[in-house]
């Protein structure tokens, strides 16, 4: 008999079924995997077998776990399951752990529900998971608000409530998707290690994630079950067509095509920028520090870093959106005026930006028709409305939509349409830089990857330049000409891409590119790179930034700067970047 | 925490200065003055009188030595009631008052967040519907209604309850005008206590409390109450106020001589200062009240703390 056997599980949402007739088994002890893409019905699976989906949901099906029925089990009933035979990780600790509540008192309360422990023993098992989990210092952790915690000590604590009372069934959903790629890793290594014989359901978009790390994988599409099998052969010879699409949106940080450096004349400039904020404190956190970087013709720069690296800063701080505190910008030879009011019309119409979220970055009181055209009302007054409307027909055909867009709203588009219709808003004016802010982080991999061809044919026909900011190496590896690499507000490595895959010179790219998980069960996950956080800004390392996570760093490194130095084509910040072998 | 309670109070300054300014001015300006009687006294006697409470000085003079007179703290003589200052008089009504002002928030929230709670949890039920259209048909009836209509109904039909203040045994006496005074409290806590219950329900941490197997008790007691409660305890300043401003009607409904009957009597005699009392004192408390709320919502929500 099977841990838990799940057969012809339908979950319908009035008349549309989100999950439709699925069947799977989870063995004891095994790691499978559920991969698909947004709305493909992974996550409603998986809140239905512990009966977490929302009161409008009809579920049908069986569900059984280890031997008893669940899916006829009230809610009361199924409480003594939860916690105690089945855990589960959600995506986002910020959002799933109760704010209110010391961290503490919320694990602790499970144990007492579930009449594990009481008083100060249930304390002391409490405190004990906490330091299990890898939070530093669990006496004090135990009293910490959750906002007192960083990302990775949330999803941590997370885990601890998972399995505080030591389930048979593992459910993981997400649960990495909101973390950096570094913590992402140790999380991973975290749950490989603590499950022991626990089984494991692990949901995911990220076929890395999978790989190396589950025994047996489900691929849902549009709520259906298209494929299942053991990883190794999902990956080697996929039969379902679905499959096969996911397959090849994956992209790798080990190979696939890399674009040779672009040649063209220097458009942007930005010397020795440093920009900072003050805190609720009034302290003042210093976000970028000296960056110097230039944007060639045609040339895609990718900037990328953990967050807090200072990415997002840096390109506020060059657009005008926030005042720089030193340093310039430097465009088509004139120096650019820091707020971004006192730029010409010109100077504005030709920089233009792209966010991550375009739900939140479209007005959904306008259609999509009014969206694109605005800028037009600013930048070319006199145009007449007719012209206008077939100037937004235009920019919307060449993004891939067609007329029926025009008369839209935003909710009406789906996540790729709406970043489409931010990229046309953003190209109406022929800007000659574009700068996406993790424009595609929040995209399904097909989706993602027809934005991208976007983005490269509008390039390629247009000579744009773009700054491509990301979290993710795989992406900027396929998309850039050269990588820019931020630690802590600083610049540690600028390199073309190809050299920079090949020899990283920082250990920091190494790590990041060690941390990307490789779509490919025949390349075993390295283990977490990476110890530890990014730090905090208010107090940064003295010497190097990075030398408290270094696993090269000497004693030298805590004490002096180590400044950007040439090595071939490329920018390094290490002390010992000419003898280390990266 | 201390900067921020010191910043507050030194912020209330500017708004008590006004409240008493255009307090003092509307009060000067309504048509009459405290000795005005039907029979117009001889021209005499009313300038001597009106010298002796320094009614026959400009305006401006008025106003001055009134603030100057509560700086150092004295709120003045009562213009009608012989012998005694301001202070005294509210020393006098407002302990009653406040007796029934606390006995009322008390029970407002006792009902007002259990129900609102209850209607929450069974969301859309008969029992959700009838709570809300309680709670609808409370806020739309004004004090000056609900009352007299209570006291017809259980006091002079039923005779269950005492009518009224003077003369009725024990704690009965308070029945009426502390539900009076609560109805309409009840009713919008109960309706906010639901709205916010609905909305912190939907969180993904209560998703998360349900999958640790917690059970709705537990989870309503241990995870959603407390943040439920922060718009409930942002709603208490403007609660009290009102509480305090039903309670002027309340006590002339029902002859309890408390403070609102001062305010009454003061502002039908043209009692300048005892009127400008009130409202001074109502107004500091008012102030103080928003304070503390304040300073409590700090206490529940961890994330605002240190801001």
């Amino acid at each position: 008999m099977s841990l838990l056997e799940v057969n012809d599980l339908t979950v319908r949402y009035g008349d549309s079924a989100v999950v439709d007739s699925v069947s799977f088994v989870v063995n004891r002890g095994e790691s499978v995997g559920i991969v698909g893409e947004s709305g493909s019905g992974k996550s409603q699976t998986a809140l239905s077998i512990l009966g977490l989906l929302p009161g409008n949901a009809t579920v049908t099906g069986s569900i059984r776990f280890d031997g008893q029925e669940l899916a006829d089990k009230t809610d009361q009933q199924l409480d003594a399951i939860r916690a105690m035979s089945i855990g589960i990780v959600f995506q986002d600790p910020m959002q799933a752990l109760n704010p209110y509540l010391r961290v503490g008192q919320q694990l602790r309360q499970i144990l007492l529900q579930h009449e594990l422990a009481n008083g100060a023993e249930a304390d002391e098992k409490v405190k004990k998971m906490l330091g299990r989990v890898g939070l530093p210092d669990p006496e004090r952790q135990f009293h910490a608000f959750p906002h007192e915690l960083s990302g990775g000590m949330r999803q941590r604590v997370m885990i601890a409530s998972a399995i505080i009372c030591e389930p048979d069934l593992l459910i993981a959903d997400e649960p990495t998707t909101a973390l950096d790629v570094t913590v992402q890793a140790q999380i991973l290594d975290l749950l490989e290690e603590l499950r022991d014989d626990t089984a494991l359901l692990l949901i995911t978009h990220d076929l890395g994630i999978v790989a190396g790390r589950c025994e047996r994988l489900l691929v849902f599409d549009g709520g259906r079950l298209v494929e299942s099998g053991a990883t190794t052969s999902i990956f080697s010879s996929p039969e379902n067509a679905h499959t096969e699409k996911l397959l090849a949106a994956a992209l790798r940080t080990d190979r696939g095509e890399i674009r040779a450096a672009a040649n063209g004349k220097t458009v942007l400039g930005v010397d020795n920028a440093s920009v900072s904020y003050r805190d609720k404190s009034k302290e003042r956190l210093v976000a970028v520090t000296d960056v110097s970087l230039s944007l060639r013709e045609a040339e895609t720069l990718a900037i990328v870093g953990e967050s807090g690296s200072g990415k997002s800063s840096l390109v506020r701080g060059l657009l005008g959106l926030i005042p720089m505190r030193a340093g310039r910008v430097v465009y088509a030879g004139e120096s650019l005026e820091g707020p971004v009011q006192f730029r010409s019309a010109a100077q504005r119409r030709d920089l233009q930006l792209i966010f991550q979220d375009p739900a939140s970055a479209l007005n959904p009181q306008m259609r999509v028709q009014t969206i694109v055209g605005e800028p037009l009302l600013v930048h070319e007054a006199a145009m007449s409305a007719d012209a206008r409307k077939e100037s937004v027909a235009s920019i919307l055909n060449k993004v891939g939509l067609d007329e029926s867009y025009l008369r839209r709203f935003p909710h009406q588009l789906s996540g790729g349409q709406a970043q489409r219709v931010a990229i046309a808003r953003a190209l109406i004016l022929e800007p000659r830089i574009l700068i996406c802010d993790e424009a595609v982080a929040a995209l399904d991999g097909s989706v993602r990857e027809q934005v991208l061809e976007l983005l490269n044919d509008v390039q390629r026909d247009t000579g744009l330049s773009i700054i491509f900011i990301s979290h993710d190496l795989a992406v900027v590896r396929s998309v850039s000409h050269r990588v820019a690499v931020m630690y802590l507000g600083q610049l540690v490595e600028v390199a073309e891409t190809a050299s920079l895959f090949s020899r990283p010179r920082h250990p920091y790219t190494r790590a990041l590119i060690d941390a990307s998980p490789i779509p490919d069960p025949r390349v075993a996950p390295a283990s977490a790179p990476l110890k530890g956080e990014v730090p905090s800004l208010l107090t940064p390392p003295t010497g190097c930034v990075f030398h408290p996570r270094c696993v090269f760093a000497q004693e030298d490194c805590s004490k002096k700067q180590p400044g950007l130095r040439r090595f071939g084509g490329s920018r390094v910040s290490c002390h010992r970047a000419d003898e280390l072998e990266l | 925490m201390l900067r921020y309670t010191l910043h507050r109070l030194l912020g209330a300054i500017p708004t008590l200065l006004l409240v008493i300014v255009l307090a003092f001015l509307m009060v000067h300006a309504a048509p009459g003055g405290p000795f005005d009687a039907e029979r117009a006294l001889p021209p005499e006697v009313a300038a001597n009188i009106e010298a002796a409470y320094h009614l026959d000085e400009p305006l401006a003079k008025q106003l001055g030595r009134y603030v100057s007179g509560l700086l150092r703290g004295d709120l003045g003589p009562s213009f009608r009631y012989r012998d005694y200052t301001v202070a005294e008089l509210i020393g006098t009504g407002f302990p009653l008052s406040l007796k029934i002002g606390l006995l009322a928030i008390l029970l407002a929230l006792m009902v007002g967040i259990s129900s609102g709670t209850v209607a929450a949890l069974r969301q859309g039920s008969m029992l959700d519907r009838i709570v809300m259209s309680f709670a609808m048909t409370g806020i739309s009836i004004p004090v000056f209604v609900v009352a007299p209509v209570l006291v017809l109904l259980l006091a002079v039909k039923l005779q269950w309850l005492p009518a009224g203040w003077s003369g009725a045994p024990g704690a009965a006496k308070y029945i009426l005008p502390v539900i009076t005074l609560a109805l309409p409290q009840i009713a919008y806590i109960a309706r906010l206590t639901r709205a916010s219950m609905i909305d912190v329900l939907g969180r993904d941490f209560i998703r998360t409390a349900r999958a640790q197997g917690l059970g709705t008790k537990t989870i309503i007691r241990v995870h959603a109450l407390k943040p439920a409660m922060l718009p409930v305890l942002s709603y208490m300043g403007p609660a009290i106020a009102a509480i305090l401003t039903g309670s002027v009607v309340v006590e002339e409904v029902f002859g309890i001589p408390g403070l609102g009957q001062f305010f009454v009597r003061g502002a039908l005699n043209r009692d300048y200062t005892l009127v400008l009392g009130i409202v001074i004192f109502y107004a500091t408390l008012i102030i103080a009240l928003n304070l503390i709320v304040d300073i409590l919502y700090g206490v529940i929500d961890p994330r605002v703390r240190n801001e």
